[in-house]
């Protein structure tokens, strides 16, 4: 860990114009943001994150869950990951993101880490992780020694030639089934941001992670209100029963009118660069009757474009298994 | 041989009995090795090669230098002379990598030690480290994972002196596989492995004049303080080791690392204690690992199930410069009755780190692979794998020609598949089912060596009722507090919170290793000769001692039970206490010294001694979504009398829950580019988790093995994992029909 300067802004407009003085809100950036810090302090101890000044937003007034004036849900940027899991407003009506909170980490955890710092939680790629090795995420340019070595827990969707880690987050697969809305201060003011445009590609700039401009400030997280009827599952798959990154994992929202699918949200965990909303499953499902048949296409859909690489390609059929397992279970609850 | 079952309700010994260490350990008032602080302590970290083959061609400290807090930065230009030390002639003198850090310019593993930052604090010392520029020239590292033997000698240099690559033989094994009329040729592997203990190995070196004094996380103290004498070149009594308790080890503290002489080295120059915590990423580097195994086995039988010959031809990987042995074959040729048998070994450089013991070395991935085979052959021959193992029941030990000392594996067999349910069992594939989920059940057998090191003890009776028993074992977190005031216990009637045990300490009488399930065998004659002098000693003093009620009696006309001391023809109505005795003679204490002689490797034993046991494992799996979870696992260990059954269950369970590890999850990963272990973190390197583990039902059978010492207990630490992962690969394959041979068992083998 290299040596910062740690402060306390008084406001969340003192944290904006602070951190708008910085090169890049990406990795490496001179001036980050810290809230629980169970990303972050990680990644600087590997000194794969070497901020010259950390703001703490911990005080900011951001950890409120209230109800949002469209009949949705506004979550603050700091709520931390259990509050999040345990309300009763999200276990009721946002089941899928509850599920998918306490399917990540460990409880110790879920307890520090925040809604908005589990939006930029980034890759357990393990050459991403070490400062000795290459990485075109970390170092520009220098390489990506995973795509010819270990690569079992990367991505098979959105790879590029340049980068192939894996996005790990449960909670953004939930957020991305159910459509949730990111809101940004910025230096030149608010502004909403579509879940879907919020995470980018690596293509040739993997070092780019989201579509956060220098300043930008994640203030909340909002949820359109509780589609009536819907049935919502968390489905993740790994090695070992818990603590464990997703080898593949899916996010429902699932209504049925008469034995057949008229809505269908789903994304995907473990498999994809980033959080993978599937059009393409979706596309599937609707209108058709709510069969395992059905599903299963709906599953081969959703890997239509899937990439293998030397050690994952298991992570296709894992993943169709998941999914069409998970809107099984969605349909019969 | 016939043993009887030893049952009292007054003994402390065979008594289910909490950790006398536990208020210490739960209430924070244990101090680790790491804890202890010192006036003017320094940090070191050391600064690992970033390469695994080649050569450090220069090193800039110049940045490194200038940082805040910085006091040095060491390299083999300046730290200072460091011998080698070599193997002493008994069981001591131990280390699995004899080059000394620094030694040459060299790199011949990734993490390999090339510098040593030393630093005011902690993040100081880090952020120096950091700061330390490398240029190497480098070489491709050589991490290939098949492994061919190198072209070596029949006969090779290990770390425990010379082997014979042909470990085993009888009778004519080509001939007898070449015409049985059922075979089985197959090849197991198991990946390398890393212990893992949630207590990072750690040093604190601090030296007064050419005294040098050792803070360490060991489970070896004596044999710590012989290598690291005779690394700085220091007679033997000038170096202290201390370890009042270890965050567990299991087979990597065994025997010193590169790190604890860097750290002496480091405070020698500075004159200042100097404190170096091992990294997480570095305990899969530089502090050994349990090496990758190739094992072929041909199992030679008849129609009927009887064995006829058996083949066992294995080849682990080895570092470049160590000679770590990887006793695969240690249970080979006495586990089943065959009359043409043949074990061989062969060894495969490549460029990682010296390889260790892990817990049941040898054994554990040597069984993973024979018991394998058996469960192999029953399904072959359409036998049930309990019955395959009955038939070939050896009378003796085939392969030392001895009769075992004490053996009731077919009474493990008939406890275990009773409390299994294992009658139940319909052998097709799948043909199993519980709540929707397919079931496998498995079995196999295990075994572990049994055996004595050398030991010495002193057990003091004080004037206050208390008693001291000393002995500079230590506790690696198994339990050994506790047996030693058991022990002390039974033989001076002192309750066990009246006993204080003094271990990890050089300054107390010589102890064993915390190894080979040793450790409590080994103790017990010691400790009980040193109570039977302290005693001795006792009703010496308590016939001359003026006014004594004793006075002018002869010592054995007198008798000492539940502390007391009592004319043997009056009988214990009007005996005295210990202490009032010592009041009257104004003594302190009475101490009495023992001394034990070691059977480990003894080669005019009249027995084989070894523990054995069985494991059932039920596995559930649902194949829609891959997922293979151990359900119940029921364990039956025939390893003499347990000392402490709460702390022997302990140790049984966990190495059960070690066991699903080595089968479901576990390996280290070379990095092929760079020769790093690249899973060198907790989130990466996946071992069982508490939702990974089962009800485990563990059952000793509790006969005494008198061989081994008065009490009659063998050792628990360390037969729980053998015979495991065949036990769950077995179960896998009645589950799935996939058929694993290369751990561990991971979800891509099930996708079938």
């Amino acid at each position: 860990m290299q040596i910062f300067e740690f402060s306390r802004p008084a406001d969340a407009a003192a944290a904006v114009a602070t951190a708008a003085k910085a090169k890049t809100a990406q990795q490496g950036a001179d001036v980050r943001f810290v809230a629980g810090g169970t990303t972050l302090l990680d990644l600087m101890k590997l000194n794969v994150e070497t901020p010259v000044r950390v703001l703490d937003i911990n005080r900011l007034p951001l950890d409120k869950i209230e109800a949002a004036p469209d009949g949705g849900l506004k979550i603050g940027a700091t709520v931390r990951n259990s509050d999040l899991a345990h309300h009763p407003t999200v276990q009721k009506d946002y089941a899928v993101l509850s599920q998918a909170l306490l399917a990540g980490a460990s409880a110790q955890l879920r307890n520090m880490a925040t809604t908005a710092g589990n939006l930029l939680q980034r890759t357990r790629c393990v050459y991403f992780r070490d400062t000795a090795m290459a990485c075109n995420k970390r170092k520009p340019g220098s390489g990506c020694p995973a795509i010819t070595g270990s690569n079992r827990t990367l991505a098979v969707l959105g790879t590029s030639e340049n980068c192939i880690a894996t996005n790990p987050s449960d909670m953004c697969v939930a957020m991305a089934a159910l459509e949730a809305t990111i809101h940004v201060q910025g230096p030149a003011g608010s502004r909403a941001i579509p879940f879907a445009d919020f995470h980018l590609l690596p293509g040739t700039t993997p070092e780019r992670e989201t579509v956060l401009e220098p300043g930008d400030l994640i203030t909340h997280v909002t949820l359109p209100p509780p589609v009536e009827g819907s049935k919502q599952v968390y489905l993740k798959l790994r090695d070992r029963a818990s603590y464990e990154f997703a080898l593949a994992s899916a996010a429902i929202v699932l209504t049925l009118d008469g034995g057949k699918v008229s809505r269908a949200r789903i994304a995907m965990g473990g498999v994809g660069t980033k959080p993978w909303r599937s059009p393409a499953a979706e596309t599937a499902l609707e209108g058709q009757a709510a069969n395992e048949a059905n599903f299963r296409q709906a599953a081969e859909a959703a890997m239509r474009d899937a990439k293998p690489q030397s050690e994952n390609g298991f992570k296709i059929e894992l993943a169709k298994r998941c999914l069409t397992h998970a809107l099984k279970t969605a349909a019969n609850a | 041989m016939a043993a009887t079952k030893e049952v009292s309700s007054t003994s402390p010994i065979g008594r289910e009995t909490p950790r006398v260490d536990g208020p210490r350990k739960v209430s924070g008032k244990a101090q680790y090795s790491s804890d202890f602080h010192f006036p003017g302590m320094l940090y070191a970290v050391p600064v690992g090669a970033t390469i695994a083959n080649g050569r450090v061609e220069a090193l800039d400290t110049a940045a490194a230098e200038k940082m805040p807090g910085v006091r040095a930065v060491f390299h083999r230009g300046n730290i200072g002379q460091m011998f080698r030390s070599t193997l002493g002639p008994a069981f001591d003198g131990i280390c699995e990598e004899r080059r000394p850090p620094f030694e040459d310019d060299v790199v011949r593993y990734y993490g390999q030690y090339v510098a040593l930052a030393v630093a005011d604090t902690i993040e100081s010392a880090k952020a120096v480290a950091d700061a330390v520029r490398v240029t190497y020239s480098k070489g491709k590292p050589n991490v290939e994972t098949d492994l061919k033997a190198d072209d070596e000698p029949d006969t090779v240099m290990t770390t425990f002196g010379e082997r014979q690559r042909l470990d085993s033989h009888r009778g004519d094994v080509e001939k007898a596989f070449a015409s049985a009329p059922v075979k089985l040729d197959q090849t197991y592997v198991t990946p390398a492995e890393s212990h893992n203990p949630i207590e990072l190995h750690a040093t604190t070196a601090i030296w007064d004049g050419s005294k040098l004094t050792l803070y360490e996380s060991s489970q070896g103290v004596v044999n710590l303080q012989g290598v690291l004498a005779q690394m700085f070149g220091l007679p033997k009594e000038n170096v202290r080791v201390i370890t009042k308790f270890v965050g567990s080890g299991f087979g990597g503290k065994l025997f010193p690392w590169t790190h604890c002489p860097l750290a002496a080295a480091a405070a020698r120059k500075l004159g200042k204690p100097v404190k170096l915590v091992v990294s997480r990423k570095m305990m899969f580097e530089t502090v050994g690992h349990r090496a990758r195994t190739q094992q072929r086995v041909r199992l030679g039988g008849t129609p009927e199930g009887k064995l006829v010959s058996l083949e066992h031809d294995y080849v682990y990987h080895r570092s470049m410069l160590d000679g770590h042995h990887e006793d695969c074959g240690e249970a080979t040729p006495f586990q089943y009755s065959v009359p043409n048998l043949r074990v061989t070994f062969g060894r495969a450089k490549r460029n990682v780190g010296a390889a260790a013991d892990m817990r049941g070395p040898g054994a554990v991935p040597g069984m993973y692979a024979t018991e394998s085979a058996m469960n192999e052959l029953a399904d072959q021959l359409k036998i049930d794998p309990v019955e395959l193992r009955i038939l070939n029941e050896p009378k003796t030990d085939e392969g030392k020609d001895l009769p075992f000392s004490s053996r009731h594996l077919l009474e493990c067999f008939q406890v275990g598949a009773e409390k299994f349910g294992w009658s139940k069992r319909t052998p097709e594939v799948g043909s199993m089912e519980k709540d929707g989920l397919t079931l496998g059940w498995g079995m196999a057998s295990c075994a572990w060596v049994a055996a004595r090191f050398a030991a010495e003890a002193s057990v003091q009776l004080r004037n206050d009722g208390t008693a001291r028993v000393a002995c500079a074992t230590q506790d690696i977190g198994t339990g050994t507090y506790t047996i030693l005031a058991q022990l002390a216990a039974e033989k001076t009637g002192v309750p066990l919170e009246k006993i204080e045990v003094a271990l990890g300490d050089t300054s107390l009488p010589a102890g064993p290793l915390s190894g080979g399930s040793m450790a409590t065998g080994s103790v017990v004659p010691a400790v009980y000769a040193a109570a039977d002098n302290a005693i001795a000693s006792l009703l010496k003093i308590a016939t001359t001692t003026a006014g004594s009620p004793f006075e002018n009696r002869k010592p054995d006309e007198l008798a000492f039970a539940d502390g007391r001391v009592f004319i043997k023809t009056d009988g214990p109505a009007g005996a005295v206490p210990f202490a009032d005795l010592l009041r009257r003679a104004n003594l302190g204490v009475v101490t009495g010294n023992g001394k034990s002689e070691g059977t480990f490797g003894n080669p005019r034993a009249k027995y084989s001694t070894h523990s054995f046991g069985c494991h059932f494992v039920e596995v559930t799996w649902q194949p829609e979504i891959a997922r293979l979870r151990v359900g119940r696992v029921v364990s039956v260990i025939d390893a003499g009398r347990i000392i402490n059954p709460l702390a022997g269950r302990n140790q049984i369970q966990g190495a059960v829950v070690m066991g699903i590890g080595m089968a479901l999850f576990e390996h280290t990963s070379y990095d092929r580019e760079s020769g790093a272990p690249i899973n060198s973190n907790l989130a990466d390197y996946v071992m069982t988790v508490n939702a990974d583990a089962p009800p485990i039902d563990v059952h000793f059978l509790d006969y005494p093995d008198k061989e081994i010492n008065e009490v009659g207990a063998r050792g628990i630490g360390e037969i729980g994992l053998a015979g495991i992962a065949a036990a769950i690969t077995a179960a896998v394959h009645h589950a799935t029909g996939v058929r694993v041979r290369e751990l561990p068992v991971k979800i891509e083998d099930l996708l079938v």
